[in-house]
């Protein structure tokens, strides 16, 4: 049972990452309709920033706090100069320049950052505190829990009871529509891809102050459970990244404790799992039915 | 006035109208545009220079330049089957650097295990990668678009894991080298190169023919059908998942026949890098789109610019190699900028135009035969 509890936390460690950059591509989905793959690596060149900063001297906090400005300027700048001009075309060319954006920003990162493993301080404080029975969870999975609960208030708080939050989700149904409504629908674009890079820099920051040093690969394989989760969730719901990221983590962390089959191969767990729910609920868990005319 | 009495059309004049929609069955399904005559003429010319071309090569570079342009063939092979199934049929996949890896570690498998030759393994791997492409593709008969990229690139990464449990190769790592004398050449005078270049690329245009003449039939149309108008292609009895399945299975058959080949131009299958097949999945995705999705030569010269970039942005600059995927990822960015229908859209949309005006020029230099004269004519045609 002790081994159980100490997975399940270990789980929800892991899951809690997973879920907070899901909840970056599910925003940049909700807002924009598009899958963005250089998610993670927006999110790793953030962290590099944060990093730097540090390393000056500058409080964790305000590291990234600064480091999330700068990526909501960037994730902006990129909807606008590389993302726009898709608009109208074939989706693939999106998905094309996504994954150039993939590939550039990680050698980019390589190349100023060098390749060296960094260590990425905390702003939680160190140490652990004793949960159910003997097992004991880190301050710093709760400060991650924390910060990602704060995060989906915020954003649901954002979407759904702000006027803002209206014209974004407006623009991302129907951006035609949208803007015979007077919605200033490039606006509303640039503001959710900066959101999502924003978020995705905390994330980033984050996981890499969890980890005992991080070099231009951390955000890889987190991607693939992100992207997971995201799909698991439904794409469309934030509480449905966060919760299947949860469900992503803790199901990961028990593969590998109990099952010796899987064993290296763990990964087929998340894909088992979002084949298992959309072959069940095609729109994912939390995801809504649509209904498809000709 | 000059579309009207295009020289395309003129076997329609003085036809009676019921018969009008027998006359482009009788050269292309009508789903084709009718290519004017001139146009027809370029793409000849192009064609034969191409061939010439290809078949020359091995002949004219190093070795050196002909494993890159083998390499090329085999991403060529490998993005015509993602062509088919995301080009034609619009099911979006990520994962077919699975496949692509199924077919080397078969290969490598049956010739450093079971002693086979390689040729007879290639096609091993076809009909298993087809078979395990037709397993893939039953389950993502309920997932969609941005789903089944999802699903699909979970593939790519699960496959160097699977590989990394399963197979056991010099060291105990995953990677497979069998010895160099198992790819000699069989054709006395052909030097190893040489050699695996040309059976690549004759491998390549089997496939590609295959291909033309899949799409332009009628399960080709199905296979557009189904990409364009899902449920009603359905109303229309075309068999959804029947056809979905199908290009599935052929797809994965084309990344499996790369995937051999690539045993053979390499000379290893690896297993051992976590994100090779996913960075895989990407090229043959890219491939197809710099040089025209949906179009049949597109792969292919999506392939050659692919690798050719590759290989000139690594070097580009004196000891910053690592800034090699910014600028391959740069170019591939400006080329979706300039060419968004790729390579193979943009020459064809130009050869359009050619068209148009050269068969304008024809129609203003006779008198036109169609019943009705234009009411205006400009004042260049007046001489």
């Amino acid at each position: 049972m002790q081994l159980f509890i100490e997975q399940v936390l270990n789980g929800i460690g892991n899951g809690v990452v997973y879920g907070s950059v899901a909840l970056a591509l599910v925003l940049v989905f909700r807002t924009t309709g598009v899958l963005n793959f250089a998610q993670g690596e927006m999110a790793l060149f953030s962290t590099y920033i944060s990093w730097k900063l540090t390393t000056t001297g500058m409080p964790v906090v305000g590291a990234i706090a600064i480091s999330m400005a700068i990526a909501f300027i960037a994730g902006a700048a990129t909807e606008r100069t590389l993302i726009r001009p898709m608009e109208g075309r074939s989706p693939l060319n999106v998905v094309i320049i996504t994954l150039g954006l993939f590939l550039g920003l990680n050698s980019l990162a390589q190349l100023i950052f060098g390749v060296d493993p960094q260590q990425m301080p905390t702003p939680f404080p160190e140490g652990s505190v004793s949960f159910i029975g003997d097992a004991r969870i880190q301050k710093e999975t709760i400060g991650l829990i924390v910060v990602l609960l704060l995060e989906c208030l915020a954003l649901w708080f954002l979407l759904n009871r702000t006027t803002l939050g209206l014209k974004l989700r407006a623009v991302a149904g129907n951006p035609d529509s949208a803007r015979l409504h007077g919605i200033r629908a490039g606006s509303m674009l640039m503001l959710g891809w900066g959101m999502s890079a924003a978020i995705g820099a905390l994330a980033g920051s984050l996981v890499a102050a969890e980890r005992t040093g991080f070099d231009s690969s951390l955000m890889q394989t987190i991607l693939v459970y992100a992207l997971a989760s995201a799909a698991l969730g439904g794409f469309a719901s934030i509480w449905g990244a966060v919760i299947a990221g949860l469900v992503v983590g803790i199901a990961d962390a028990l593969t590998i404790q109990y099952v010796d089959a899987l064993d290296g191969i763990e990964v087929v767990l998340p894909l088992a799992l979002i084949l298992v729910v959309l072959v069940v609920m095609p729109n994912g868990l939390f995801g809504k039915r649509t209904v498809e005319r000709v | 006035m000059s579309e009207k009495s295009g020289a395309a059309l003129e076997p329609m004049i003085g036809v009676a109208p019921e018969d009008v929609a027998v006359v482009p069955t009788g050269g292309e399904p009508s789903l084709w545009p009718v290519v004017p005559r001139p146009v027809l003429g370029v793409r000849i010319v192009i064609g034969v220079v191409l061939a010439a071309a290809a078949l020359y090569a091995p002949f004219y570079f190093q070795p050196e330049m002909n494993r890159v342009l083998s390499q090329a063939v085999y991403l060529a092979i490998a993005a015509m089957g993602l062509n088919l199934l995301t080009g034609f049929n619009g099911q979006v996949s990520i994962g077919h650097g699975a496949f692509f890896g199924v077919g080397a570690f078969t290969s490598a498998i049956l010739m450093i295990d079971y002693g086979w030759t390689f040729e007879p393994t290639i096609l091993v791997s076809a009909v298993l990668t087809g078979v395990f492409g037709l397993l893939v593709g039953l389950p993502a008969l309920r997932v969609r678009g941005l789903y089944l990229a999802l699903v699909t690139l979970g593939l790519a990464v699960l496959f160097p894991r699977v590989a990394q449990k399963f197979v056991e190769g010099t060291g105990g790592v995953a990677l497979l080298r069998p010895s160099r004398s198992e790819f000699s050449s069989l054709i006395d005078g052909l030097d190893d190169d040489q050699w695996a270049y040309l059976l690549s690329l004759a491998i390549m245009v089997v496939l590609f023919l295959l291909a033309w003449n899949l799409v332009r039939g009628r399960v080709g149309r199905a296979m557009i059908a189904v990409r364009d108008q899902e449920i009603a292609a359905s109303t229309v009895g075309v068999n959804l998942a029947g056809t979905k399945v199908a290009t599935f299975a052929i797809s994965a058959a084309y990344a499996g026949v790369a995937g051999s080949l690539s045993v053979m131009i390499d000379r290893i299958a690896d297993g051992t890098n976590p994100i090779l097949y996913f960075q895989r999945s990407i090229e043959f995705l890219v491939a197809m789109v710099i040089g025209g999705a949906a179009t049949i030569l597109g792969p292919a010269v999506g392939a050659l610019l692919l690798v050719m970039l590759r290989r000139n942005t690594e070097n580009l600059i004196e000891g910053k190699e690592v800034l090699s995927p910014a600028i391959y990822g740069g170019a591939l960015i400006a080329i979706v900028f300039v060419l968004p229908e790729g390579v193979v859209g943009g020459v064809r949309r130009l050869l359009a135009r050619l068209g148009r005006r050269s068969v304008a020029a024809a129609a203003a230099a006779r008198p036109p035969v169609v019943a009705d004269p234009p009411p205006t004519t400009s004042p260049d045609d007046s001489h």
